[in-house]
């Protein structure tokens, strides 16, 4: 009778791995329409949310780019180790609708970690992070040593 | 995320110009005041938000902002393309009062119902 917002049946739409199927059918479309470097993505539908992040590196720094949208910045922890560089935290859902009906949840809540080996060593004391319109930017500069130099050629 | 790309096809002159999008995930959930919607759409700020209302439709489009990106590219997984979404309201939303609010990335949408359609008790003389 009415057109609604509603695209799911309210019960099944109150199942807890209800929205992991509607991924499910959504990532196996994108698998058929998109090129091969998406397949790294498809992991997640099975372990949870993983935040798509870029890596960039120019002749000081590596910058890391994470999306992360909706969380604060307290619940963000970035830390590295040997190397490898760790994100992770936990993005904890509102209660305030206690009483809604809910008719999709595609956002991920709860825990995600992701680690990136960097190529070269980085001076850990200067690595700077900044959390702007849901996206983390760390900014991480390498050491002395490992900054591309040239090096001369003396020629007797 | 969900990355389903919609692709549409607008004719300018004479060539089709195919814009791509991304889809941004939402929530969803009604409580009996109104509908909320979250939307997720990383790399947009409120000024880069496009919210339109038309008949019994809403459109949702997020233009991310350009980055200054500096280096090369050594690992990519972002898609750097504008969200898009359109949704079909419940005619028991009354569109004056809708109001919006985005924070790190996240729009939150509040669509009130018409004060008409919420249940009332009527008094009996």
């Amino acid at each position: 009778m009415n057109s609604l917002i509603r695209w799911n049946k309210p019960d099944v739409a109150t199942w807890p791995g209800f929205g992991r199927l509607t991924d499910l059918r959504d990532e196996i479309d994108r698998l058929f329409e998109s090129p091969l470097t998406d397949l790294a993505r498809t992991s997640q539908i099975l372990s949870g949310w993983t935040p798509a992040l870029d890596l960039y590196e120019d002749k000081d720094n590596f910058v890391v780019k994470a999306e992360l949208p909706g969380m604060k910045r307290e619940d963000i922890e970035v830390s590295l180790h040997e190397g490898s560089l760790s994100i992770s935290g936990e993005r904890k859902s509102e209660e305030k609708h206690a009483d809604a009906e809910v008719y999709r949840t595609e956002r991920f809540f709860g825990r995600f970690q992701r680690t990136v080996t960097l190529p070269t060593p980085v001076a850990a004391a200067n690595v700077k992070a900044a959390y702007k319109d849901g996206v983390l930017t760390i900014t991480l500069p390498k050491t002395e040593e490992a900054k591309p130099k040239q090096i001369e050629v003396n020629v007797n | 995320m969900n990355t389903t790309v919609q692709t549409e096809a607008r004719p300018t002159r004479d060539q089709a110009v195919r814009q791509e999008y991304l889809l941004p995930n939402v929530n969803i959930c009604e409580t009996k005041d109104g509908y909320v919607l979250e939307a997720e759409m990383p790399g947009v700020t409120k000024d880069g938000l496009e919210i339109t209302l038309e008949g019994n439709e809403i459109s949702i489009v997020g233009h991310r902002q350009t980055e200054a990106t500096s280096g090369e590219l050594l690992f990519r997984e972002r898609r750097l393309v504008d969200y898009r979404r359109v949704f079909e309201l419940d005619p028991a939303i009354d569109t004056a009062k809708v109001s919006a609010k985005m924070e790190q990335g996240v729009l939150t949408l509040s669509l009130p119902k018409s004060e008409r359609v919420k249940p009332r008790k009527i008094a009996v003389d």
